[in-house]
């Protein structure tokens, strides 16, 4: 019964998605839209981040490294895949929709297997070490890229077509994933293992006094952001006719910070505020391309003046409304 | 077999003998007092204790198995539980959310139940909220359960600490300094509840602490420790008569002076 109601909730949603395609295909130009994918893919992007910056409060400034590796994993695949599933299932939307679902699967998998093996050795430790560890990491891979010629080098990978990657990715799809990503994560975050990487973040010496398994959870809650990057980058390569190694230089690393920021670190709201926020500030200074790190560290500065915690803090939209509703009518406190 | 028996431990850091060949057996169902003038190595002991320090040197035997040089998680889950000195509650969580965080073995569902909010996932922390209602009860708190850990006042902070460290379901209950900063009357209600969890709750308990009002009444065995060697162990009527324990406290022999009294 339980299943079957969620079953229809999932199902109302997912038509809901689609109802809204339409719409936005026919109110929006192409160059709206755009962004409108943008928004959506940078949303799935902040909320994983926020998981182990925020939340966790291990501090990664890389990860558009693991965004790459699910965005080359997934074009990999997506396109090395669709001749057999092509030949099984013909060529219609339901064997394209494989193709590209399992392709941003395998994405997102190479991407948490990535986590698992910067996360292992550089959480085990107290403190910093995971900043400069993923600094590396985000360098490291674009370079490995540049330079993997099965991958189309500095040119990037297009596939074996001509014309390039298929643009599999679309609102129905970008918005179905970050619903999930977004519902998936959130019930994460507040279950006993989102309270123990609270409690790390908090004072992880205590954490560990109260038998918390530190690490393991640290490395699994990195894996996990790895993963959800590597959905995005995913997304993001289906978006275009090939992925760059250029796309995935240290500054994108930066956006995701400034979304999470912005929003206020720890919260999930936040996050998706942030995450649309950035992408149309881009487009809005999309002519001054070269000042935009200037701009974002002159914006960070003034939210750290004016509002350090950022626009929401560690609070929730949705816990912000019920407290409101809760708080009108006097009820004496609870105790039981 | 003690419930606790440390064997000659030794603490070294750098150049400084923080912990000096201290041995001592801690019975069930005892109140242990470990006290000491200000550096003797009583915090070092606790840390030695919970696996927060690796000692250089001795045993630590805890229902007879070594734990010496475990880490701490894996001490707390046989059974350690502890109390900061300065502190440690996790400040922006509420006072429920603090006490759950260590109820680890309460929680079997993955993180796939948690994600999937299943049923075994919601059985689990229905448990879990229970549990910590109930001690949150024992410890006076269970008002506050939704506020804020980091805006409670101070007293109310360390009884929240124990809380938390009887959400581990421990045999052994280490408090550093649990009356700091509590007047007289919060002091008094702290003798009454670390009684309570030795004959309700069936703990073993061993207290730092400076306040001697609260030592001297609550503990049975007090051990002292200056400059981190054992200077005695005796009930506290032996204690507070005890030349060498005046002798640590005061600079110099005394008969008679009634400053521990």
């Amino acid at each position: 019964m339980r299943a079957l109601i969620r079953f229809g909730i999932a199902a109302l949603i997912l038509l809901a998605i689609y109802g809204l395609e339409f719409g936005v295909e026919a109110a929006f130009t192409e160059y709206v839209q755009r962004i409108i994918l943008l928004a959506g893919i940078n949303v799935i992007l902040a909320v994983g981040l926020n998981l182990i910056n925020g939340t966790t409060g291990q501090f990664s400034i890389g990860h558009a490294g693991f965004m790459a590796v699910g965005a080359y994993g997934a074009a990999f695949v997506g396109v090395k895949l669709a001749p057999p599933v092509h030949g099984a299932l013909g060529s219609g939307p339901l064997a394209d929709a494989v193709v590209f679902n399992v392709a941003l699967l395998v994405g997102a998998l190479f991407a948490g297997i990535s986590g698992l093996i910067v996360g292992m050795p550089s959480l085990r430790l107290r403190g910093d070490y995971l900043a400069v560890v993923t600094l590396g990491f985000g360098e490291i891979i674009r370079i490995l890229f540049n330079n993997a010629t099965f991958l189309g080098s500095a040119t990037g990978y297009s596939g074996d077509d001509p014309s390039g990657l298929p643009a599999y990715t679309n609102f129905f799809w970008v918005f179905a994933w970050a619903t999930a990503i977004v519902t998936l994560i959130h019930n994460l975050t507040f279950s006993q293992t989102g309270r123990s990487l609270t409690a790390i973040r908090e004072d992880e010496i205590a954490a560990e006094a109260m038998a918390t398994p530190t690490t393991r959870l640290k490395v699994t809650a990195f894996a996990i952001s790895a993963a959800t990057a590597g959905v995005a980058g995913g997304l993001f390569a289906h978006m275009q006719a090939g992925v760059r190694p250029e796309d995935f230089r240290f500054e994108r690393s930066i956006d995701m910070i400034v979304m999470i920021i912005v929003g206020g670190l720890g919260s999930i709201s936040g996050a998706i505020l942030g995450g649309i926020f950035v992408a149309v500030s881009l487009e809005l200074m999309r002519d001054l391309q070269q000042y935009r790190l200037v701009l974002y560290a002159l914006l960070l500065i003034v939210i750290m003046i004016v509002r350090p915690e950022g626009l929401l803090g560690t609070r929730e939209l949705h816990h912000l409304l019920r407290r409101k509703k809760t708080a009108k009518p006097a009820t004496p406190t609870e105790s039981a | 077999m003690s419930l606790l028996e440390l064997r000659a431990v030794d603490k070294i850091f750098g150049g400084l003998h923080a912990v000096r060949g201290v041995s001592f057996q801690v019975e069930k169902g005892a109140i242990f007092g470990l006290i000491g003038p200000n550096g003797a190595g009583k915090t070092t002991l606790f840390n030695v204790i919970t696996g927060v320090y690796t000692p250089e040197h001795g045993q630590i035997l805890f229902e007879g198995r070594n734990i010496a040089g475990l880490k701490p998680a894996l001490i707390a889950e046989r059974g350690v539980a502890r109390t900061f000195q300065n502190i440690r509650i996790f400040r922006t969580m509420t006072v429920a959310e603090n006490v759950m965080v260590a109820g680890h073995h309460l929680h079997k569902a993955s993180i796939a139940d948690a994600m999937l909010r299943t049923r075994s996932y919601e059985r689990d922390e229905q448990a879990l909220t229970k549990r910590a209602q109930e001690l949150l009860e024992v410890l006076g708190l269970a008002e506050l359960a939704h506020e804020v850990a980091g805006s409670l006042p101070y007293g109310s902070q360390r009884r929240l600490e124990i809380a938390r460290g009887l959400m581990l379901s421990p045999q052994l209950l280490l408090l550093d300094e649990p009356a700091a900063g509590m007047n007289s009357q919060e002091a008094r209600t702290l003798n009454e509840q670390i009684r309570f969890l030795r004959d309700q709750l069936g703990l073993t308990v061993i207290l730092v602490e400076h306040n001697m009002a609260v030592v001297m009444n609550v503990c049975e065995t007090i051990h002292v420790v200056d400059h981190g060697e054992t200077i005695a162990q005796g009930t506290p009527a032996e204690i507070k008569s005890h030349p060498k324990v005046l002798a640590a406290y005061l600079g110099e022999e005394q008969p008679g002076n009634q400053a521990l009294a």
